[in-house]
């Protein structure tokens, strides 16, 4: 018995299942993220000064201890990858396969940059001995970039799926592959836009 | 839609209807039929068997701690010789296993018994059978589902086994106690973890399959009820849960990476000023479980109201009075319950403009719940009913919920709560509401739905059995409570009162409970008697017994096919509740009746 809707949309709706899904899954994530932006926001207003002593030093600005160019940098990087995800799935509609692969092959390097760069910022942190015991604001910063970290590593696993051994769907149901890329797009916008929030939230303010 | 790809197997024999489907007849192996199955029915039953377990579980705790608040310091009989030194040397229960089992009561009753019975096995089995689906929408994560809940509760329960034994911090893991307490804390939040994400994966699938599988006609206005609480339960899911999920993970942090997000700066522990940054604040905590944990009362309660609405209409034979309304309500009730956590909330000094406005909106969400209620009370109204085991426990459930939720009034004041917080009235409370509130409507649903899962019927007899003697022993269990915290009784004591002067005039109530609470496991004797027997010597019954409106009855056999549930997609013409329509052929008009 097939489920109905998993390639054709539901005339009264609109939508797929799976695009369904995918917004109901993002809105659950939006509570984790908000969660823990209510979180900060909790800490902060309870804190005297902002990020505060940390190993007998003051701060009163969190890019003394945070590296801005490097998080702007990466911001660039994922909002590239976001652009070429979109271009990924508009050259699935467009029938050329080839495209597609480059596009999201570009994505995925992305999403590795990003991790790359990340890496550099936490090494660093390491490095001057900064680490989640010694300020609620390192224990914040680390926590939330950290998650978000792991959803770019869940994007990249998905994308380098549906890049690799996923994409021979195209042959087979070129439909319902597209609407992979779609989701799979989605989510991934999501993954940025939460990052759009996490820089200036942790960054700059 | 047809059946021609995919196998179906027919549980039962002997079932009228279900002799179109012999063509194309291949089993699935044990191991997909029955464990890794994708078919919401059996994953259903797996979570209904699962979450059953779990009940008796987390209520034998509950009777080694009544044995120790009836008789404080006496060894536990029959089976006291079972556990360690560690935790009861001699048979004599330790104050450090006493909180074991209270948290873990709590966890598991909730976590792990309750909501996964009303939303993971009466929601799964039935929900796409009463919008006439196929499956749910996403057969793969019901079964990713099902399989985390798994986890989370073997996690739980080899949570007992670790060095100093499971969570003692209560069902709520406040901190900063939870922050510094043994191993098993840290288990507590493991196990947590898979739970959230099995809700998480579950609330994705039932709103995608309400929303998007309703079969031709039914419209959301045609809905049963049933499905409508499980549709706005799934939101609360959805969007409360994860908050604790963040909360979860910053505790795994101060617990393992030394972190301060609970834990404010000098703290003093055991006469020692704790080695953290600080900074943090236990109120974080408590803002952020009780936004998860006040929407989590609604999923507690929203289902058993959708099943017992049900029932009422089946067995009175009339519709459901004010049916939009209640719709409504039920629709209002799901946003107010977001705006309500901080009720819980009253003594942690959060200042009296914030306790104002939680006043306001918990006195407001009264008012939505009162609505159903009266609208399952009006419905009773000059009816001819059929007191079937199912409409009794139904009917139950009407003033037991009542006596719960007027008794809650006093608490969503801050003036009446603070005397009240943290002492028996508001265990009292709670039980009411979840026990012979919500359990009586899962046992309600369990005897109602019990034909359509095996084909054939419970006795009755050994279901009234079970009726009256849960009935009065959960009364004689909880009121008693109430006159306990009104008297000032703290819910958490080790040895009941025994050793607090105020507490003389009421303790005598202790063994009485106590004593209720072992006959309320004598109770469920007959109902395990009858649920196994049943299944072998139960009287066979037709697709509908109950002459039932809503389409799980009237368009699939008993048990219905496996992978498809309908022989034909049903088409829907009317309103679920069509009975005793004046002019029509019988007291009761399917859904699917053009």
């Amino acid at each position: 018995m097939d489920i109905p809707y998993t390639v054709k949309s539901r005339p009264d709706t609109g939508v797929y299942n799976a695009k369904l899904g995918i917004w109901l899954f993002l809105a659950s994530e939006i509570m984790l993220f908000g969660g823990l932006f209510s979180a900060y926001i909790f800490l902060r207003m309870g804190a005297p000064t902002w990020p505060g002593m940390i190993d007998g030093h003051m701060y009163t600005r969190a890019s003394e201890i945070l590296s801005v160019p490097l998080a702007t940098v990466n911001t660039m990087v994922l909002i590239a990858s976001s652009v070429t995800i979109v271009m990924a799935w508009a050259s699935l509609a467009l029938n050329d396969f080839k495209k597609y692969k480059m596009y999201m092959g570009i994505t995925i390097l992305c999403a590795f940059g990003f991790l790359v760069i990340k890496y550099f910022e936490y090494a660093a942190k390491f490095d001057h001995g900064y680490l989640p015991e010694d300020s609620t604001f390192l224990a914040i910063y680390f926590v939330m970039t950290g998650l978000h970290m792991l959803h770019v590593v869940g994007g990249i696993i998905v994308n380098g799926y549906l890049w690799g051994p996923g994409a021979k769907m195209w042959k087979t149901n070129p439909e319902q592959f597209k609407h992979r890329i779609e989701v799979a797009g989605l989510y991934w916008h999501f993954v940025d836009i939460v990052w759009i929030f996490l820089f200036p939230t942790i960054y700059l303010l | 839609m047809t059946n021609e790809t995919e196998p179906d197997f027919h549980a039962m024999e002997g079932n009228e209807g279900e002799a179109a489907h012999e063509d194309h007849h291949h089993e699935l192996s044990f191991w997909r039929k029955y464990i890794f199955s994708t078919d919401h029915k059996m994953i259903g039953l797996q979570y209904g068997f699962t979450a059953l377990l779990f009940l008796l579980f987390g209520f034998g705790l509950m009777l080694l701690m009544r044995w120790q608040l009836a008789s404080p310091g006496e060894p536990i009989p029959f089976i006291g010789w079972l556990f360690s030194d560690e935790t009861a040397p001699g048979g004599i229960m330790l104050p450090e296993f006493y909180n074991q089992l209270g948290a873990m009561h709590g966890t598991i009753m909730v976590f792990l018994g309750v909501v996964p019975l009303a939303v993971g096995a009466f929601g799964n089995y039935i929900v796409p059978l009463q919008i006439g689906a196929p499956d749910m929408a996403f057969p793969k994560l019901n079964m990713a589902s099902y399989w985390s809940y798994f986890v989370g509760g073997v996690v739980m329960l080899a949570s007992f086994l670790v060095p100093a034994g499971a969570a003692k911090a209560g069902w709520t893991s406040y901190p900063p106690l939870a922050d510094i307490e043994t191993m098993g804390q840290t288990m507590w939040l493991i196990g947590m973890i898979f739970l959230i994400t099995s809700s998480l994966l579950g609330a994705v699938n039932f709103l995608t399959t309400i929303i998007q599988l309703r079969a031709e006609g039914m419209t959301y206005m045609r809905m049963p009820f049933f499905t409508w609480t499980q549709f706005i339960t799934s939101f609360l899911l959805l969007l409360a849960f994860p908050p604790l999920e963040a909360a979860g993970v910053l505790q795994l942090f101060d617990r393992l990476l030394d972190t301060s997000f609970f834990l404010p700066s000098g703290l003093v522990v055991s006469g020692e000023v704790l080695e953290v940054s600080g900074g943090g604040s236990p109120l974080l905590w408590q803002h952020l479980f009780w936004f998860l944990a006040h929407p989590e009362v609604y999923v507690l309660i929203l289902p058993a109201m959708g099943i017992v609405t049900e029932i009422i209409a089946n067995n009175t034979r009339k519709p459901i009075w004010g049916l939009k309304l209640l719709i409504y309500s039920l629709i209002f009730l799901g946003f107010m319950s977001f705006v309500v956590w901080a009720h819980h909330m009253f003594i942690t000094g959060m200042g009296t403009s914030l306790s104002g406005f939680f006043q306001v909106t918990t006195m407001i969400i009264s008012v939505p719940s009162v609505i159903i209620l009266s609208g399952l009370f009006l419905t009773l109204w000059g009816a001819s009913m059929r007191f079937t085991t199912p409409m009794l426990f139904a009917l139950a459930f009407l003033p037991m919920f009542g006596l719960g939720g007027l008794t809650g009034l006093p608490l969503g004041l801050a003036p009446t709560d603070i005397p009240l917080h943290d002492t028996m009235y508001i265990i009292g409370h709670f039980h009411y509401i979840v026990a012979p509130g919500t359990i009586l409507a899962l046992f309600a649903g369990i005897y109602y739905w019990y034909p359509k899962a095996t084909g054939r019927q419970m006795n009755e007899t050994l279901g009234k059995i079970h009726f009256w003697g849960s009935f009065i022993c959960m009364n004689g269990i909880f009121f008693p409570m109430f006159f306990q915290g009104m008297a000032g009784l703290s819910r958490r004591l080790y040895d009941g009162g025994a050793s607090y002067e105020f507490a003389e005039g009421v303790i005598h109530y202790n063994p009485i409970m106590s004593a209720f609470a072992f006959l309320l496991l004598l109770a469920q004797v007959p109902f395990m008697i009858n649920f196994f027997m049943s299944m072998k010597k139960g009287k066979k019954v037709g697709s509908n017994p109950w002459e039932a409106t809503t389409l799980e009855w009237t368009a699939t056999t008993s048990p219905p096919l496996a992978h498809g549930n309908f022989e034909e997609t049903p088409s829907v013409y009317r309103g679920p509740y069509e009975y005793s329509v004046p002019g029509a052929d019988s007291d009761f008009t399917p859904q699917n009746q053009p």
